[in-house]
């Protein structure tokens, strides 16, 4: 399932820009799918996707599909405009999810206030569009 | 590196409206600097700088009339690199490459970039940044509150024991004419009301933003030895790279095992201490990842005073630091460094021989040793 969300309620945070080691990771995600990269050679799972493995150097990679569910590891609420988009958008959280297979990615929650988030917290994906060509993986309140 | 010394130090006035470029700045830290050492500007055969800044070595070669530039580079990655550049400096001269190396900078980061500012320091999206600022983490205090957020979390670190850090370094401040927070003193409540920047961190976490210059002047210890100050010897300096990123450790778990190796001592033989304190919680964490105390007593530490001129066992940050002193990205902080050397710090630790200087959540630190 994914979902849209109009522009206005975020605000103007940088769209990330697809790179060559991970392309695949985006795609994924406009199909509605969380896939994390993992090394054909050793298993390991990595977040962000390389071109490498860090642990037993393969290039050989594959995309895992992830269940979707995490906690939340750490998070901040930024509480000052630190950019000229935030204004109107104060506070707002950034989470560190931490998948149940392990991989640990940044990430914003939906319907969640601020001041009720907290580390343990269990989550749930939803793949969210943001523009034609990219969709976020943000979270809810499982 | 026992063979190189720093001889020079020099620095700007800090303000937060310099009314001059960053070259003019650079080059009235080095000027002051070479006088302090004693040594000709046109003797100066090396120029090393943070590749963040904008000030190259040829047009300081240039200004200074340095007639044959033999060792010059940047190191990159952010302001957390003065460890590195001193290691770069040291290498050179101990190989017999150069001289007489300056490592300079002028910033004006309060009038000009300012790096707490998404708007500088944000990568569009690209790279690695891609995974990061489209959910909104697009300064460098969004990641260090990140991992600080955990540390709390796993350590029972407190809000008020940053606070205490902020407390004692501004106490330092209060004794320093130099320092930006000279005759402005804070309480531990004033740090506790103070607003959230990005929570966990609130504003009095937070550093400075800062105009100024520093220099640092480095010839071999034999040299050093003849010139008119008392020579810092660098008894060990190490770098590192960021490897994968943890919400945890800081990058102090790589460099502490061979910063100690290096240098022969142990952390209980340090005698004074700065640590780039960007934001307050990294001096709790720099003296856990560094081994002057267990991990999750640096907090109690700190709030024990332990950091403190007055009365602490391990004083810390003894010029104000970067939270009051000024925020030159580790400059300022290696300039006291050698101060404490020297005898002539505003916060003295008595009878200083061994001077600890951590220049970037664990990616660099430097041991001075007052010469015997």
């Amino acid at each position: 399932m994914t979902s849209t969300t109009p522009e206005s309620t975020r605000p103007d945070f940088p769209l990330p820009v697809p790179s060559e080691d991970g392309a695949p990771f985006w795609e994924h995600l406009r199909n509605g799918e969380l896939r994390v990269h993992r090394c054909t050679a050793c298993g390991r799972l990595q977040h962000p996707p390389r071109l490498m493995c860090v642990q037993c150097g393969s290039t050989e990679r594959d995309w895992a599909l992830m269940s979707g569910r995490g906690t939340v590891y750490s998070f901040v609420i930024t509480r000052q405009a630190l950019h000229p988009s935030f204004e109107g958008h104060i506070p707002y959280a950034t989470v560190i999810v931490e998948l149940e297979e392990g991989p640990r990615l940044a990430s914003n929650l939906i319907d969640i206030p601020v001041d009720e988030i907290a580390i343990g917290m269990a989550v749930r994906l939803e793949p969210t569009a943001v523009s034609d060509e990219i969709t976020l993986p943000l979270f809810r309140r499982a | 590196m026992h063979s190189v010394a720093i001889a020079g130090i020099g620095e700007t006035e800090y303000s937060r409206a310099s009314g001059r470029s960053e070259t003019r700045l650079a080059l009235d830290a080095i000027l002051a600097a070479l006088a302090d050492a004693g040594i000709d500007r046109t003797e100066v055969d090396g120029l090393m700088r943070w590749s963040v800044d904008t000030t190259g070595e040829e047009e300081i070669a240039a200004n200074l009339g340095v007639k044959d530039l033999k060792w010059f580079g940047e190191v990159n990655q952010a302001g957390n690199v003065g460890a590195a550049l001193v290691t770069h400096a040291a290498a050179a001269i101990h190989a017999g490459l150069a001289n007489v190396v300056v490592i300079y900078r002028g910033v004006n980061g309060r009038s000009g970039r300012r790096y707490g500012r998404g708007e500088v320091t944000g990568r569009r999206g690209q790279g690695g940044s891609a995974y990061t600022e489209p959910f909104g983490l697009l300064t460098p205090q969004h990641n260090l509150a990140m991992l600080s957020r955990r540390r709390m979390h796993e350590f029972g670190t407190t809000s008020r024991q940053f606070g205490w850090v902020a407390v004692s370094e501004r106490e330092h401040a209060n004794r320093n004419p130099r320092a930006t927070y000279y005759d402005r003193p804070l309480t531990i409540d004033d740090h506790q009301d103070s607003r959230h920047i990005v929570d966990p961190f609130r504003l009095f976490d937070c550093c400075l933003e800062t105009d100024g210059g520093g220099a640092l002047v480095l010839v071999s210890a034999e040299r050093a030895r003849d010139l008119q100050q008392p020579p810092a010897l660098i008894r060990a300096a190490v770098q590192a790279g960021y490897s994968e990123r943890s919400f945890v450790d800081t990058a102090a778990v790589s460099t502490a095992p061979r910063l100690w190796a290096q240098a022969e001592v142990r952390p209980s033989d340090i005698d004074v201490v700065q640590i780039y304190d960007h934001f307050a919680p990294f001096v709790i964490f720099a003296l856990e990842d560094y081994g002057f105390v267990q991990r999750g007593e640096g907090g109690p530490f700190v709030e024990a005073g332990g950091i403190r001129w007055d009365g602490g066992t391990l004083p810390v940050n003894t010029s104000g630091g970067h939270l009051s002193e000024a925020y030159l990205q580790g400059m300022n902080q290696m300039i006291e460094s050698v101060r404490q050397i020297r005898g002539t710090s505003t916060s003295q630790v008595a009878d200083a021989h061994l001077s600890f200087c951590d220049t970037g959540i664990g990616t660099g630190a430097i041991i001075l040793e007052r010469d015997r």
